[in-house]
């Protein structure tokens, strides 16, 4: 028998409930107002006080109004269909809602009960399995679906009877299985998880062996993330995150990206549903929207369910993840979801920490990213889900709670710069101050020293130290002006500006230099290091000023050029000459 | 504003602060609106029969035995086209001496557009303002402030930029505007020859503080009317937002709320973004598209109010007086236009994005300048170049009274580039150098 309440207080949408008898922290409740039914959360009890939060507006709400429990947490539903989809943070399909404004308790279906999709199985009778086997696959666009033995069934099966090969749809029931107590349980395409909590279902969580490639030279050489691993872009705003973000979304070397858009701007998102169906996946030739799912809860969405938004998107990552594919997670942002979690803490007048924050936020931030990884499955092969959130600090200041409580949690670290940005220089993460500790994990050195060449991690350090080096320089150039220092102290400035402008600066808009693929970012470190390593002779600082200015720019038009077209190497011939004008 | 047959009264005040007023009531729902002592009130908080008011007008003067009665439904507005050219206050009543309008009963502070139904932004809206147009272009649908200190002509920019603009509807919330302003906006109407096409909610400074609060949803509910149901283009022009956000921090500090940063609520970031998400380009056509103020103490963008503002409008227009030129400029570093991309090169000539970057990039290198000159170093032959740039650029292009076509403001980019600089040093693409470069 359900459990049943009546309102008994109303502060924005934390609603108090007095009930009737046993409730579950974080089960859900339909509230019910005037004949709509609108979704909220238990997250506090007291006594025979529930406080929930709604995740609709609680406008024209009255004490009395009754209250059901529904006896499960938020669940997201999974199955195939989820790709190209638009949901709510609640995993609401957006496209299938009638009417140009949402609808207060308005709760469409996340995935499509009629279409037929094309099945194949995989296991066949007489087969043990447990949690997350493959069963069976169907095609979902060109990515192969797998259908499991759902992550909530504990212990092991016998498969009874399996479907063959042909047409089904979702809630077709495609295998029985025999538990270790003969009951008999049917299998369909789909299943449901608790969004927070983590789905298992994998032999093991080893580190990552490998790099996700970006094409975006600064990650991929510079701070590379691995597959599988973790990642955060802290910045103001105006600084380019977002574009950043979607470039990472467009390139990344991923079989699905999830994106999380989190309290952010409805156009970033529209922005995504207009231009992906039209961009074509570089690694497979294929339509990005294809590949693609996006949650978003933007923010003038209700509060309460941008929380809920990234769990859903990290419990459908998880799901492909189980099906051995390579995932890739953006969450924009995360501070907004901390915000939610701060309104909330405030409103149950719970003791602040920092900031205003709630006491657990660190906790709740690294338990979020430690759901990233790559898995060895049951059955041996590999998943992974990449995460990289974005982080909104207050001020553009990095000494606040959540960048603070990221940073502990994140494996690489973007750090967009306000200064960078007002120079254009794009993308704006500070080469110095940004790091990635997958460059000291040994799986990950030996795996670039295969991929790209051996040493490429000192190739990679030496640039990195040339690029702090002109910044000490360009400090001491300040401080003593053009005439007080050496000649030396402008070369190697001047070298670090080549490293910048030619190498680390990326016009994301440029059809051709947006995506730098990995053996051409080797083409050009090489050929940068090696104008570095050379010395110059110069008569006056004016003189090297503009003869870097001149290579730089041969370089910049390479790389708006067609790797190895005839524009490539017509402006490699003139950067040659340039070069062959100054000694050495 | 509904009046039932039977309304109960309440005569028994539990507690008032200086925003609210608490008192035993049943049957009330969540943001519906009452009257104290004649003044209106709403719904902000209930915990078993105790309510909490927030008093709009201020509590001065409220007694312990006020009369409280309570409507049944939140705040609405009587939407028809007999809005078009008329004045209200911050609760929809006519300010001008007209008639009251007609029409249907809506609640403000409605629901938000399903971003799936939502359009990308793809229309210029041009200004003639090169500081805007040439490096932050702006686009039908978009979100947008001015940050401007207090002392910077922003309302004057804002109107130009209204009456400039094409678009069938302009909507005024003013909140806080001071009468001279007030009376500033009316005659610049008037003096166009616009005022048929122009709707405003004004709360003057003369006017409670917590009035504020109803202007934003008062304008975006009559500008929703006209994008919506009637497919126009509409702007809406919202000033000062931040003194609504002081008005927020009042009501939450009555309610004994945990302020956050700089003394503002936790929800801050929530409460703008309700308002400035309206921001939408419709499916049918219609649009409405936001220009707000958020005046800065000292230009300090890093306070909460400006900052979270950042995070929510697409991007920001920041004036500041150049003591160069002794001109008011829209600040090319500190000026975003996150979605210039969409209508730059596509509604507007290729060479836009690259001009815009080129003309940035150089003006910074004549900030880079001026610093060496300010701490007394020599300059060089190309920082000189750069400050003589940087005079001509901001006079030219940045400017605010400046009012050219797009066209005219990147031929007058390309004619800088070549009288200050060598080509390469604009770091622009060849192919476009050779179309359009000035150098002979």
């Amino acid at each position: 028998m359900s459990t049943f309440g009546k309102v008994t207080g109303i502060v924005a949408n934390l609603v108090t409930v007095q009930v009737d008898g046993p409730v579950a922290e974080n089960e859900l409740c339909y509230i019910k107002l005037h004949g709509t039914d609108l979704l909220a959360e238990v997250i506090k009890v007291n006594g025979d006080k529930a406080s929930v939060q709604v995740f609709e507006s609680t406008r024209g709400l009255r004490n009395g109004d009754s209250v059901e429990f529904l006896g499960r947490m938020l669940e997201a539903t999974l199955g195939p269909g989820l790709l190209s989809s638009i949901y709510d943070g609640l995993q609401n399909d957006l496209t299938t809602m009638t009417g140009v404004f949402l609808k207060r308790g308005e709760y469409t279906d996340p995935l499509d009960h009629e279409k037929l999709w094309d099945f194949t199985p995989i296991a066949k009778p007489g087969d043990k399995v447990i949690a997350a086997d493959w069963l069976g696959e169907v095609k979902e666009g060109w990515l192969p679906h797998k259908i499991m033995v759902p992550f909530s069934f504990k212990g092991s099966y016998t498969i009874k009877d399996i479907v063959p090969a042909g047409q089904y749809n979702i809630d077709t029931v495609i295998a029985t299985l025999t538990g270790e107590d003969g009951e008999q349980v049917p299998v369909t395409m789909t299943q449901h998880w608790p969004v927070k909590v983590a789905v298992k279902g994998y032999k093991e969580k080893p580190r990552p062996q490998k790099i996700m490639e970006t094409g975006l030279r600064t990650i991929d050489t510079f701070n590379p993330i691995a597959e599988g691993g973790t990642g955060f872009i802290p910045g103001p705003f105006g600084c380019g995150k977002t574009v950043l973000q979607h470039a990472i979304a467009r390139q990344g070397e991923a079989d699905i990206i999830v994106m999380a858009a989190c309290g952010e701007r409805a156009n970033e998102v529209v922005e995504i549903f207009t231009e992906f169906p039209e961009l074509i996946d570089p690694h497979t030739g294929r339509h990005l929207m294809e590949r693609t799912t996006i949650i978003c809860n933007t923010s003038n969405m209700p509060v309460a369910a941008r929380e809920a938004s990234v769990y859903t998107a990290m419990t459908i990552c998880e799901y492909y993840r189980a099906m051995g594919m390579r995932v890739l997670l953006l969450a924009d942002s995360t501070s907004r979801w901390a915000q939610a979690l701060r309104e909330m803490s405030n409103r149950m007048e719970e003791l602040p920490g920092a900031d205003a924050f709630p006491v657990d936020l660190s906790a709740i931030i690294s338990n979020f990213y430690s759901r990233a990884g790559m898995v060895v499955l049951n059955n041996g092969k590999t998943g992974a889900v990449t995460f990289i959130g974005t982080v909104s600090p207050a001020g553009g200041n990095l000494k606040e709670p959540v960048t603070e409580s990221t940073k502990k949690a994140a494996r690489c670290f973007y750090a967009l710069e306000q200064n960078r940005a007002d120079q254009k220089r794009y993308p704006a993460v500070n080469p110095i101050d940004s790091y990635s500790k997958y460059l000291e994990y040994p799986e990950i050195i030996s795996y670039l020293d295969a991929k790209i060449e051996k040493g490429w991690v000192k190739k990679v350090l030496k640039a990195k130290t040339m690029v702090l080096r002109g910044k000490e320089m360009a400090d001491q150039i300040n401080i003593l002006g053009d005439d007080g220092v050496p000649m030396s102290y402008h070369e190697t400035f001047w070298k670090s500006e080549l490293i910048d402008f030619a190498f680390l600066q990326q016009d994301a808009f440029d059809a051709v230099d947006g995506l730098c693929p990995l053996d051409r970012q080797k083409y050009m470190l090489d050929l940068i290091l090696d104008i570095c390593d050379r010395h110059f002779e110069f008569d006056n600082y004016e003189e090297c000023r503009a003869w870097f200015k001149r290579v730089i720019n041969a370089l910049r038009q390479m790389n708006f050029s067609k790797w190895g077209s005839e524009d490539f190497e017509k402006f490699h011939t003139q950067l040659n000459e340039i070069l062959s004008e100054n000694g050495n | 504003m509904a009046t039932k047959a039977y309304k109960k009264i309440y005569t028994k005040l539990e507690a008032i602060t200086k925003a609210t007023v608490s008192l035993k009531a049943a049957g009330v729902s969540n943001d519906e609106l009452a009257t104290v002592e004649g003044r209106l009130a709403q719904v902000v908080k209930t915990k078993g029969d105790l309510v909490t008011l927030q008093v709009f007008a201020g509590t001065e003067g409220i007694p312990t035995n006020a009369e409280v009665s309570f409507h049944g439904e939140p705040p609405t507005l009587k939407v028809s086209d007999q809005l078009s050219g008329r004045f209200f206050n911050a609760y929809g009543l006519p300010i001008d001496g007209g008639p009251e309008v007609e029409g249907e009963e809506r609640q403000v502070g409605g629901p938000s557009v399903n971003p799936y139904k939502r359009r990308q932004p793809s229309e210029l809206i041009p200004t003639g303002i090169a500081g805007i147009d040439l490096n932050n272009t702006l686009v039908s649908g978009q979100k947008i402030p001015f940050f401007a200190d207090p002392d910077q002509p922003y309302n004057q920019v804002m109107a130009d930029v209204a009456l400039r603009a094409d678009v069938d509807k302009i909507i005024l919330g003013g909140m806080g505007l001071s009468n001279d302003d007030y009376l500033f906006f009316k005659h610049s109407f008037e003096a166009a020859g616009a005022l048929d096409k122009i709707v405003s909610f004004v709360n003057t400074t003369e006017e409670p503080p917590v009035e504020r609060l109803l202007i934003p949803d008062m304008a975006l509910a009559a500008a929703e009317y006209f994008a919506v149901d009637k497919n126009e283009k509409v702007l809406v022009l919202l000033t000062d937002m931040t003194l609504y956000a002081d008005a927020l921090s009042i009501v939450s500090n009555r309610m004994d709320q945990i302020p956050s940063k700089d003394s503002m609520p936790g929800s801050l970031y929530s409460d703008l973004a309700k308002i400035y998400e309206k921001a939408v380009q419709l499916p049918d056509g219609g649009s409405i598209t936001i220009i707000a103020v958020t005046t800065l103490n000292d230009g300090d963008i890093t306070h909460a109010i400006p900052d979270n503002t950042g995070y929510i409008t697409e991007g920001q227009l920041f004036l500041r007086a150049d003591s160069d030129t002794g001109k008011v400029i829209v600040d090319p570093f500190r000026s975003l236009s996150r979605l210039k991309q969409l209508v730059q090169g596509k509604k507007t000539r290729e060479d836009h994005s690259q001009v815009m970057n080129a003309g940035v990039r150089l003006y910074a290198d004549a900030q880079n300048a001026k610093t060496k000159l300010e701490n007394g170093f020599d300059l060089s032959d190309y920082d000189l170049r750069c400050l003589d740039y940087a005079k001509d650029y901001a006079v030219e292009l940045l400017s605010i009274d400046v009012n050219i076509k797009i066209e005219e403001m990147l031929d007058t980019g390309w004619r800088l580039f070549a009288k200050h600089f060598k080509p390469e040093e604009t770091g622009i693409k060849q192919a476009l150098i050779d179309k359009y470069g000035k150098w002979q």
